[in-house]
């Protein structure tokens, strides 16, 4: 819409102010709206969504709600871009008032096929002012696997139904063509048109509160606003790169395996800040892989803005933030897969390595604002079998959480939620109500925090027990190779161990982190112990008060703090 | 002497607040002294003697002392807790350190958390449930023994004990408190399915565990208070307000003394409601601003918001019935900034009570929302020991210069940022709870709500704005005024087609009938007894709840599914006719409603003059200095009507009236300020 705004006068601060408040509560509106009345567990009680405000000529992020998922902090961007794009080009039906695209391509600005979303044109007197769209996590979208993080696809057909751009709403009505061949196309697609409404209807009510800001403002001072708030986030993200040294930060990560093939890949990053940019290289990474853990562009460059993220929590979700930065040496490598590559594993796992060899590069530079690695895996692990007891088969999905990195001030947290995700996890009792399992614990990973001045986190440590039936298992998790980083001087966290007891023999899956379809009987059990966060500054300085309360509590044996901590009087 | 008064005493941060009022006359006694913060040394308890002292009242004269208290929330906020003793199922002593994996902001991979029982107190026997309640292991008894002495040779007080599914089977730890009663020193023990009887192992967990580390430290300070009292002359039962807006008496607050941990917060919500309904509204959105908090509650029909899952702070869920308070904003200490960007900013920082605003001239050197007021005039200089030309300085470096604006404003841009803040953080909360801010009035309150309010409302479209007499001492008049309360929440989480009807009838009835007999335990006068009963249902795939009323203890099946699915539309705008229902929870809040009482002589009638006659003006900041009339509260007459601009000062509050509004009094003395329509 910036042609729209002819040279007007510079807006006023304050009412700058007020509408950059009001966009804001118009997404987290959206968002609450969505969570509220979604059927998926994913959306309604880990707020696995997202909802946002974009340009209406380049889909660029104008506003986002607070509480969306972080790792589509960026990605709604590239999405409604590439409809715009495709509408321009004829390959996409134009767009009419009360019509909602329905799109999940992951090589059109997404993440993977599970991500579904919606974009809805937003008119003003005819013309269209700007698009609303929001992402929501579906539990399926058909595949390979229930949940679609199969382990070993080697091609996208394998991981889902794939849909371009196309009109589910029709001038507001839903297109039940259209739906028919989604619902064909997924598991347990009954309850799934309550997700599609309230999707739907997130849109709707973030286009009541956005007309009542206009029609109080006028929408030349609200365009006026958006270009402004643009500028404004712009400056404020080179102020904060300003703080940064001049020079360049090295940093590496490694998946532990793509799932397929069994050998670590590679994320090399050089960060180098050179007046008011930030330049970010990829150059040197690995090439694509076979296995799901490829990321595609809009993903990469969403965890590069999520990672800042983190280290700047007060700039602004808005466009301008991102222009200061840089991105390259992506192409030709996993961190920027085409067609057909599987991707299954880039929204959960690959996003969070690249959080890390961000903040392994930027903790160099500003050593008192970012943390050593989080544990930074997701810990995917999906159990789908028969209960005979209730039945009927289920799929069971269960995520963890596992230790932050230690920081100049504190020791990191422990079982916190991915580096991508905002999300609770579910309580055991639940877990147990619905699926047929059994807890046999559900602990502190005792000795996983990575040693430093200020430990990391401790990691989970959980054990769960099949009852009846027959059930297969999943997993797609990571950093079982190496532990997260640690920073300054402190040590590794310590690694992701599955250990799966099968007909009372005891073994590790081939792939550490990953695997696909174990067969589990009654009395079979999976034991996870998720990573600890690494540890910042030189373990030596610790405060041998401190170590000392670690060992009373049990959080590590009097040995393994002597090992990791030095002997200390 | 006769016992006839009715007192009610706050304990706050900073003041201890009294309201005595006569049932029978109306005459109404006030007093404010400062509390001691020091609960070991009865401090406390010192500051309700204070008060009373202050009030020259004989003890032997009050029929009735209600008592609003922080002494739980502050124990809990900064963890000075009596030391607390866990046992629980074997695997899961953690459950309480672990949370639910989360972090305390969307961003920033930084924070700590300190769990409500340290690890070396957290001890785990064999025994095990399944989620039907079917004992998987059996209690080891020999074990809970030994870890029971455990902890009490290294000297706890209270304990906790807290077994997986015990909501679905409470038998373990039934056996389990037997035994350890036998061996355990004082009589603290707390049973995690007793006070919640639901799912959620870590919620129930902290309900449990923040109730035990509580409780001695509230028995001890109540039974000191009790005692101190009767010692003066006072002969009846001392009350407390409990967090669900009702009271309990000093005898058995202990018990469930987690309940308390939103006492004083409660009290406000029920001074609102009880001035709402006098004044014939029943609708009001209650806006409380201090000087560290922003604490917001919606009202509906005259009626306290009442909700089982609240937080008392990050990763802190108590999941009793509380009334639902929710802290927006920091207050009038919030910090006004810069940023690198160039934008002005508004919080989340705050300079907190020390060293404060600058404007408290306590060493504070960053500007607040409170330094704008006083720099625009709204509140009075005289009041405060800083001169307007020093604020106006550090206005015009810190805001005026890098946005280009004069000091004023600058000031004016800091409290109407601050303000759209807390209206979208008000507009969340109403909406959140399925309500439109446009239909309640602003009930404003505290040091600060009313200074704010008028604003607020043309922001946020709502048309009036309730200013009640004591806006410094509401949550003591909500001492006075509160109802006698009791809720029951029974789970029963089935698809609504294979529910035994007649069981929902039972337990409706039963519910009802526990209700009224604790309600009528209590030997105080009521005027009425009635039950609020409400399902609470989401169709089946779902799991957020939404709470539907129900009009009688006998519903029918289809009742149910028609009233969910009409609560559901009018919420989301979506019908889903092929999705069947699941009944959730039954509940039953049974209100015992007290006399109405007299509230017109909260001013003095002798101070009221017959005209309204301003006793000075000065300049204030309205889009530039206007020369405005400054009324003195206490002699404003009953019935007047004013155009804004006008200031309105009492005692602990300014009311600023902008200009384009209108403001008149009702017949107990509240403000009215009609606010037109933007």
């Amino acid at each position: 819409m910036s042609e729209s705004v002819p040279n007007m006068a510079k807006i006023d601060p304050i009412t700058l102010a007020v509408i950059q408040a009001g966009l804001q509560q118009c997404c987290d509106e959206m968002d609450l709206t969505f969570s509220r009345a979604a059927f998926s567990p994913v959306i309604a009680e880990a707020d696995d969504r997202s909802d946002g405000i974009y340009s209406a000529t380049d889909g660029a992020l104008i506003a986002q709600g607070a509480r969306g998922l972080p790792v589509f902090v960026g990605t709604m961007q590239f999405s409604t871009r590439h409809i715009i794009e495709r509408i321009a080009r004829g390959e996409t039906l134009p767009p009419e008032p009360g019509d909602i695209y329905i799109v999940n391509d992951p090589y059109l600005g997404g993440t993977h096929l599970m991500d579904v979303r919606f974009a809805m044109p937003f008119y003003r007197e005819g013309r269209i002012y700007c698009w609303l769209s929001n992402t929501g996590h579906w539990p399926d979208t058909g595949g390979a696997v229930p949940g679609g993080f199969s382990a070993s696809a080697t091609a996208a057909e394998q991981e889902g139904l794939r849909l371009p751009p196309v009109k589910l709403f029709k001038k507001g009505v839903l297109d039940t063509e259209i739906w028919s061949i989604i619902c064909s196309n997924i598991r347990v697609s009954e309850q799934r048109i309550g997700d599609v409404q309230a999707q739907a209807s997130a849109l709707l009510v973030g286009a009541d509160r956005l007309t009542e800001l206009l029609n109080r403002y006028s929408d030349a001072t609200v365009s006026a606003a958006i270009a402004e708030i643009r500028t404004l986030a712009a400056k404020q993200m080179r102020a904060k790169i300003a703080l940064i040294p001049e020079g360049t930060y090295h940093s590496k990560a490694f998946i532990d395996s793509d799932g397929v093939v069994n050998e670590p890949l590679t994320i090399a990053l050089s960060v180098t800040r050179k007046a008011d940019h930030l330049a970010f290289d990829f150059t040197g990474s690995s090439l694509p892989c076979a296995g799901p853990m490829n990321s595609v562009r809009a993903t990469t460059f969403s965890s590069v803005y999520l990672a800042l993220r983190h280290i700047f929590p007060d700039v602004p979700l808005s466009a301008g933030a991102f222009e200061p930065l840089g991105i390259t040496g992506h192409e030709g490598t996993f961190l920027d897969a085409h067609y057909p590559r599987p991707v299954s594993g880039c929204a959960a796992e690959v996003s969070q390595r690249i959080a890390e060899a961000v903040f392994a590069a930027l903790v160099q530079a500003l050593p008192t604002q970012v943390t050593a690695a989080p544990a930074g895996t997701s810990g995917n692990f999906g159990l789908g079998g028969h209960d005979p007891e209730k039945g009927r088969d289920f799929v069971m999905y269960q995520i963890s959480g596992g230790g932050y990195g230690g920081n100049s001030d504190h020791d990191g947290l422990s079982n916190g939620c991915s580096t991508i995700g905002i999300s609770k996890a579910p309580p055991v009792e639940i877990m147990e109500q619905t699926f047929p399992v059994l807890y046999r614990r559900y602990a502190l990973h005792e000795g996983s925090g990575g040693a430093g001045q200020h430990r990391g986190g401790f990691g989970l440590d959980y054990e769960v027990e099949l009852l009846r039936g027959h059930a297969r298992a999943s997993f797609v998790m990571d950093h079982g190779r190496t532990g997260p980083q640690g920073a300054m001087g402190g040590s590794d966290g310590a690694v992701n161990r599955v250990e799966i007891t099968r007909g009372g023999k005891v073994f590790t899956p081939e792939h550490l982190s990953k695997a696909q379809d174990i067969a589990l009987n009654p009395g079979d059990s999976v034991r996870v112990r998720t990573p600890g966060g690494g540890g910042y500054g030189d373990p030596a300085k610790r405060d041998p008060a401190l170590i000392a309360e670690d060992v009373r509590l049990g959080r590590y044996t009097a040995e393994q703090a002597e090992r990791l901590f030095g002997k200390r009087d | 002497m006769t016992q006839h008064l009715i007192a009610g005493a706050d304990v706050g941060g900073t003041f201890t607040d009294l309201v005595i009022l006569d049932p029978a006359t109306g005459d109404v006694r006030l007093a404010k002294v400062p509390t001691t913060l020091s609960p070991e040394t009865g401090g406390q308890a010192g500051g309700v003697l204070a008060a009373l002292d202050q009030s020259a009242t004989p003890l032997e004269t009050l029929a009735l002392l209600v008592h609003g208290t922080t002494t739980t929330t502050n124990a809990v906020l900064e963890r000075k807790l009596a030391r607390t003793g866990l046992i629980t199922t074997m695997g899961f002593r953690d459950i309480l350190e672990l949370g639910r994996r989360t972090r305390p902001n969307a961003y920033g991979m930084t924070g700590t958390f300190t769990p409500i029982i340290p690890r070396d107190l957290r001890l785990e026997v064999p025994e095990r449930m399944d989620a039907q309640g079917r004992i998987l292991t059996p209690l080891d008894e020999d074990a809970l023994r030994k870890n029971v002495t455990k902890l009490a040779e290294m000297g706890c007080e209270s304990l906790v004990i807290h077994f997986l599914h015990a909501y679905a089977n409470p038998a373990h730890e039934l056996r389990a408190a037997e035994i350890a009663a036998e061996i355990w020193p004082t009589k603290y023990i707390t049973c995690g399915h007793a006070l919640l009887s639901e799912s959620r192992e870590y919620e129930r967990g902290v309900t449990a565990a923040v109730n035990a580390s509580v409780q001695p430290l509230l028995e001890r300070y109540i039974q000191s208070l009790a005692t101190a009292l009767r010692d003066r002359g006072y002969q009846n039962d001392l009350l407390v307000m409990n967090g669900n807006g009702g009271m309990v008496p000093a005898a058995s607050v202990g018990a469930e003394a987690v309940k308390t941990v939103m006492s004083g917060p409660a009290s406000g919500v029920m001074a609102a409601v009880a001035t709402g309904r006098r004044a014939g509204i029943p609708n009001l959105i209650t806006y409380d601003m201090g000087g560290t908090s922003t604490d917001v509650a919606l009202i509906r029909g005259a009626r306290a918001p009442v909700s089982n899952e609240i937080a008392v702070e990050y990763a802190m869920p108590i999941h009793v019935p509380m009334v639902d308070v929710r802290t927006v904003g920091a207050g009038g200490g919030s910090i006004a900034r810069v940023d690198a960007g160039g934008m002005l900013r508004v919080g989340p920082h705050s300079a907190g009570s020390s060293p404060g605003p600058i404007c408290y001239g306590l060493g504070g050197t960053e500007p607040t929302i409170s330094d704008a007021n006083l720099l625009l005039g709204r509140l009075p200089a005289s009041r405060f020991g800083t001169h307007q030309t020093k604020l106006s300085a550090i206005f015009e470096t810190k805001i005026g210069k890098p946005l280009g604006l004069t000091p004023e404003a600058a000031a004016e841009a800091v409290i109407r940022i601050a303000n759209t803040h807390m209206a979208g953080a008000i507009r969340m909360v109403s909406l959140s709870l399925g309500a439109d801010p446009r239909d309640y009035a602003l009930f404003a309150f505290g040091g600060a709500g009313p200074l704010h309010a008028t604003a607020l409302a043309a922001e946020l479209g709502i048309p009036r704005v309730l200013v009640p007499a004591r806006p410094g001492m509401t949550n003591a008049l909500g001492c006075v005024v509160a109802d006698l309360r009791h809720d029951s929440v029974r789970t029963v989480n089935r698809p609504l087609d294979t529910v035994d009807m007649d069981h929902v009838h039972a337990i409706l009835a039963e519910q009802i009938s526990t209700g009224t007999a604790r309600i009528n335990a209590a030997g105080i006068t009521l005027t009425k007894t009635n039950a609020e009963l409400s399902a609470d249902m989401q169709f089946i795939g779902q799991t957020h709840l939404l709470r539907v009323p129900l009009p009688s203890a006998t519903p029918t099946r289809e009742d149910l599914q028609a009233r969910f699915e009409a609560a559901y539309h009018a919420r989301f705008r979506v019908n889903l006719p092929t999705i069947r229902a699941n009944l959730v929870n039954l509940n039953t809040s049974v209100i015992g409603q007290r006399p109405e009482m007299d509230l017109s002589r909260l001013i003095d009638p002798a101070g009221r003059l017959a005209t309204p006659t301003p006793q000075s003006t000065r300049k204030v900041w309205f889009n530039g200095w206007v020369e405005t009339p400054v009324f003195w509260r206490d002699h404003l007459p009953l019935a007047f009507s004013l155009y804004g601009p006008a200031i309105i000062e009492q005692m602990d509050t300014t009311t600023v009236i902008h200009p384009g509004c209108t403001v008149t009094s009702d017949s107990d003395g509240n403000l009215i300020i009609e606010v037109p329509h933007v």
